[in-house]
């Protein structure tokens, strides 16, 4: 046994006058950070093992408890920061890669919080979403503007590519069961449902209780092809190809053996216990006509009558790439930028590879235009869309819809602890433990993510209404509605808005 | 310093107003001028102007080409692209008279023109997708060349001033056609240039609009991936290309154009007989970056006809009436008034509805 | 009548609900206070756990009610809806009841050194006006429903 170079992250603090000593944080903490002494009659805590997910703060009845970052401080220097030199500790303790969880902690700039929205002053009204038809549903999938008639003159519409009706126009994104639980899947599940949008598998497959769902429900078929069958496939509303992801452009996904129980098992179709690692690259797609043909597969497999999604990590060609999708029979393209979230990745991949959404949006929109196939293809935007009013932004720069996951989590009880990959995640979201998964009661966390999503919705009203817009129809692409703040010319030149004030 | 409209966006309040005599009977265009004026308050002096139908009947076959210049080098390079493209048949200044108020007129010019066969057919496109190409081709690479209309047996006058004063100006008193709209313009700064004014032209269709369109850079951004090049930043710009790209390129019916810009909500669609849930569904979702959001009242000029619309919550005012073979669109009623003090029917036609007014067979007869 | 019911799926063992029910017979303004003024706050809930299963069990207020029938003095009683309370002023602990309850949901009051019992009646007789532990469970786990005779039998 050598010195430990790593000291606590975080200090817990305990106000012993509060402390009943009910020991519901001892019971309640999965990293086993809080004891009771008897010798002493009163509660010690190992906090080096504390994560700060803030159960224990949240459940303690006499809010006796705060987390706090240690205070203790290496020598500040600007270039090594103390993260980096943890790091480096902990690499030469285990000679391994770093992990991490959820989106890219880093101190990149956020163009959401860049720019600004637009609103109506006298040369035309602002309309009031409480007393007038405000209209946020969404159709994706391709649209044919050549015209064909039938004989008696009426429209041809047997032509039509199927469409993805959505009431909202906010899905929740791609997490694997495995990554999430059970309750989880179940909550979002059981969310998009009621919501009348869509929820999506991830990488892991569909566990057979959730087949009921099937009509809200987006299946993903990613390089692993876990849990890929012909009965899974049957079972989405669209199938989703995942290329990337935004939090590990150029890698494939991970899930810890520990994250692997009987029932991720069976649905994954792999052994207990095991890691499930998947390819960096589907190994079936090397090329642009390769991913063609995966599409037309999958379209062949299901009668093409669903639409199929191709979703990729928002990369330096992102544009290029994207034009290429959209001339390879796909119906929605996903773009995921650099800050989406993940159950694990590398650190050093997470946190340096990839471009912003917003850039990436911005220039895919553009150039899709430019090509004259933006028709072909519709756009979700996904990786870091934190709130309505970014949303909002989102759909100025030319998304139809929304992918979210973060904000789900949060309002499922996500406290953005960055823990995922060690699977204690004392919320039951990111665990397979069943004493940690049924902490997650899918009855009360359905009707939060319920909540959330409406909730937006009538802050995205009430921005479109005081734009005087009341079709989202009408606000996509609409980057008039849009000016920056504090931005370069590039910037603004990539992003097609101009600068406040102009 | 002020930008030149084009450069900058600039939103505008108006009046419109507009009649068609479904006889074909030719109405000289002091009518449309005595029935803008009196709206005299609905604009402030910048920007006025008027399209009539049914005009040139000794040369109906032919484009008229209504172009402003600002010099002669500008006129000159815009000729030989003509000559390049077209059989010029006539060409002329269009006569003006002088009114005080209106000013800094450049030069304006008149083509009647035919495209060259041998040109049209390397072209690989048709007569009418050629004009527009031709068009958008001058009104974007020759600097200080403008084309404002270019329909056949129509034309289009436009300037900076009150429209009465306008249409002294281009002598419209002098003109005579089946029918006529007109534009006076209130826009919130000062554009100084004459392209800038309405009515917007191409090919034969017209549009006087009065509104501010919340959806335009959705609209812009869209139509532009078809060929289009919204040159002016108006609505009424883009608003005309969407009539183009729809009713000559899609083959939509008017009224179906209506059901894509002034879509009804969806919970009106929903609660439709199958059939027509389903038309209205394909349409608003087929073209749905072409759904109109924001206060418009429009009146579009087309060969035989004229077609109303408000914006679907109807956040401008514009009514309709009747008299025996006339039909009248405007802001107010007083402008509808003042030329027809019998007219009847009086209505305000609801947001997202349609109403077209067209040349009756006996004027079908004499007018195309 | 409401009842208080648990479901053991969503039963976590925090034990929460001990401490609040306490509190909420405890008289007290507060939960500190309650633990800590040297007054034996006295849980009239207990959450059972064997392993993984955790199971809050508290009166059931059954439909035979075996502790009355067994009450020699009349101390405990059943309403018209059903809520069995008890009065503590006839109570002279003969702990007969605590034998008969077959669910074990009769408590030795510590508080005056076993002289009565105690027992949950639902928190009416508190300053709580509704079941502390249903207001206070962290997963939804304890309610305060409705339910049939053939549903509570099921449970029961």
């Amino acid at each position: 046994m050598s010195v430990n170079y790593i000291p606590a992250t975080f200090a817990v603090l305990r106000d012993t006058d509060r402390c009943i000593k009910c020991r519901a944080c001892e019971r309640q903490c999965s990293n086993e950070v809080h004891y009771y002494d008897a010798d002493f009659d009163k509660m010690f805590v190992h906090e080096e093992q504390c994560v700060d997910c803030q159960r224990c703060v949240t459940i303690c009845p006499t809010n006796a408890l705060k987390i706090t970052e240690n205070p203790n401080s290496f020598r500040k220097a600007s270039n090594y920061s103390q993260q980096l030199i943890l790091e480096n500790y902990r690499q030469a303790a285990t000679g391994a890669v770093l992990l991490s969880s959820m989106g890219n902690p880093q101190d990149f700039p956020v163009y959401w919080d860049k720019m600004l929205i637009n609103a109506s002053q006298v040369t035309n009204p602002s309309i009031d979403p409480l007393r007038e038809p405000m209209e946020t549903k969404v159709f994706l999938g391709k649209k044919h503007t050549h015209i064909t008639r039938n004989p008696d003159g009426t429209i041809d519409m047997s032509e039509q590519s199927p469409q993805l009706e959505l009431k909202y126009p906010i899905m929740f994104s791609a997490m694997s069961y495995g990554s999430i639980s059970y309750n989880a899947h179940e909550s979002l599940a059981r969310a998009a449902t009621e919501l009348g949008t869509f929820y999506n598998t991830g990488e892991g497959g569909l566990h057979q209780d959730f087949y009921q769902y099937k009509t809200n429900t987006i299946v993903q078929v990613a390089s692993g092809r876990f849990g890929v069958s012909k009965d899974y496939l049957d079972a989405g509303a669209a199938i989703e190809i995942k290329m990337g992801q935004g939090a590990k452009p150029g890698i494939g996904g991970h899930l810890p053996g520990k994250k692997v129980s009987d029932d991720v098992s069976k649905t994954r179709m792999i052994p207990k216990g095991t890691d499930a690692i998947s390819p960096a690259p589907h190994h079936d797609i090397y090329s642009i006509e390769d991913l063609r043909q995966l599409i037309f597969s999958l379209k062949e497999a299901t009668d093409y009558k669903k639409p199929v999604i191709v979703k990729i990590a928002a990369v330096h060609n992102v544009a290029a790439i994207a034009s290429g999708i959209a001339r390879s029979g796909a119906d929605i393209l996903v773009i995921d930028g650099f800050r989406g979230g993940t159950g694990a990745a590398p650190t050093r991949i997470r946190d340096n590879v990839g471009i912003p959404i917003e850039l990436a949006l911005a220039s895919v929109d553009q150039r899709l235009r430019d090509e004259q196939i933006r028709n072909e293809i519709s756009i979700v935007a996904a990786g870091s869309i934190r709130s309505s009013s970014d949303a909002v932004k989102a759909f100025a720069l030319g998304a139809d819809a929304l992918y979210i996951a973060t904000p789900a989590l949060l309002a499922i009880g996500c406290h953005l602890c960055r823990s995922c990959h060690g699977a204690k995640c004392n919320w039951g979201i990111a665990t397979q433990r069943p004493d940690l998964v049924k902490r997650l009661n899918p009855d009360i966390a359905y009707k939060r993510l319920v909540n959330l999503v409406r909730a937006w919705d009538h802050e995205i009203k009430e921005m479109m209404g005081g734009m005087g817009i009341n079709s989202l129809e009408a606000l996509k692409g609409n980057r008039l509605m849009l000016r920056g703040i504090g931005l370069s010319d590039k910037e603004l030149q990539i992003l097609g808005i101009m600068h406040a004030g102009e | 310093m002020l930008q030149k409209e084009g450069a900058v966006r600039i939103p505008s309040g108006c009046a419109i107003t507009g009649f068609i005599s479904r006889d074909g009977r030719r109405i000289t265009g002091a009518d449309a001028i005595k029935s803008i004026a009196v709206m005299h308050d609905r604009s402030n002096g910048l920007g006025g102007g008027f399209a009539g139908y049914g005009i040139y009947p000794e040369y109906k076959e032919l484009y008229a080409f209504h172009l402003f210049f600002n010099n002669n080098s500008a006129r000159e390079e815009t000729e030989r692209f003509l000559n390049e493209h077209f059989d010029i048949v006539n060409l002329s200044r269009i006569p003006t008279r002088q009114v005080k108020s209106i000013t800094n007129e450049p030069l304006i010019w008149r083509y009647f023109v035919n495209p060259l066969p041998t040109r049209l057919a390397a072209s690989q496109l048709d007569e009418t997708e050629f004009v527009t190409k031709c068009v958008i081709n001058i009104n974007t690479t020759i600097n200080g060349a403008y084309v404002f209309s270019s329909g056949k047996n129509m034309g289009v006058f436009k300037a900076v001033g009150f429209p009465e004063d306008v249409g002294k100006f281009y002598r419209l008193d002098d003109y005579a056609g089946y029918s006529w709209t007109a534009h006076g313009r209130y826009p919130t700064n000062t554009p100084g240039w004459w392209g800038g004014a309405h009515p917007f032209a191409l090919l034969d269709y017209t549009i006087v609009h009065n509104g501010e369109i919340s959806s335009y850079d959705a609209n812009r951004r869209y139509i532009e991936m078809f060929g289009y090049k919204c040159t002016l930043l108006t609505d009424t710009e883009v608003i005309t290309y969407i009539f183009d790209f729809l009713h000559r390129r899609r083959n939509l019916s008017l009224t179906e154009i209506a059901d894509v810009i002034a879509s009804p909500f969806w919970t009106t669609i929903d609660a439709k007989p199958t059939a027509e849930r389903e038309r209205l569904y394909y349409l608003r979702n087929t073209f749905a970056s072409l759904l109109i959001t924001g206060p418009f009242s429009i009146i579009l000029g087309y060969s035989g006809g004229l077609m109303a619309l408000n914006d679907r919550l109807k956040l401008r005012s514009m009514v309709t009436a009747e008299k025996d073979d006339m039909f009248f669109i405007a802001s107010e009623e007083c402008a509808i008034r003042e030329i027809c003090p019998d007219a009847t029917g009086i209505r305000a036609p609801r947001g997202g509805e349609a109403v077209i007014a067209e040349l009756n067979e006996e004027g079908r007869r004499k007018c195309l | 009548m409401k009842r208080v019911y648990v479901n053991e799926n969503r039963c976590l063992g925090c034990h929460l609900c001990e401490y609040w029910c306490a509190f909420a017979n405890s008289g007290e303004d507060s939960i500190v206070k309650a633990f800590k003024l040297n007054r034996e706050a006295m849980p009239r809930i207990n959450v059972e756990d064997s392993g993984e299963i955790h199971f809050a069990v508290q009166c059931r207020h059954c439909n035979d009610t075996p502790c009355v029938k067994a009450c020699i003095t009349g101390a405990l009683s059943v309403d018209n809806d059903g809520l069995v309370s008890i009065d503590t002023e006839r109570c002279v602990g003969c702990y007969t009841c605590v034998l008969t309850c077959p669910y074990g949901c009769i408590v030795i009051d510590e508080k005056n050194g076993g002289k009565t019992v105690t027992k949950c009646e639902l928190c009416v007789k508190n300053a709580g006006n509704e079941p502390w532990c249903v207001k206070q469970c962290i997963n939804g786990a304890i309610v305060f429903e409705d339910r049939t005779n053939a549903e509570r039998q099921a449970v029961l």
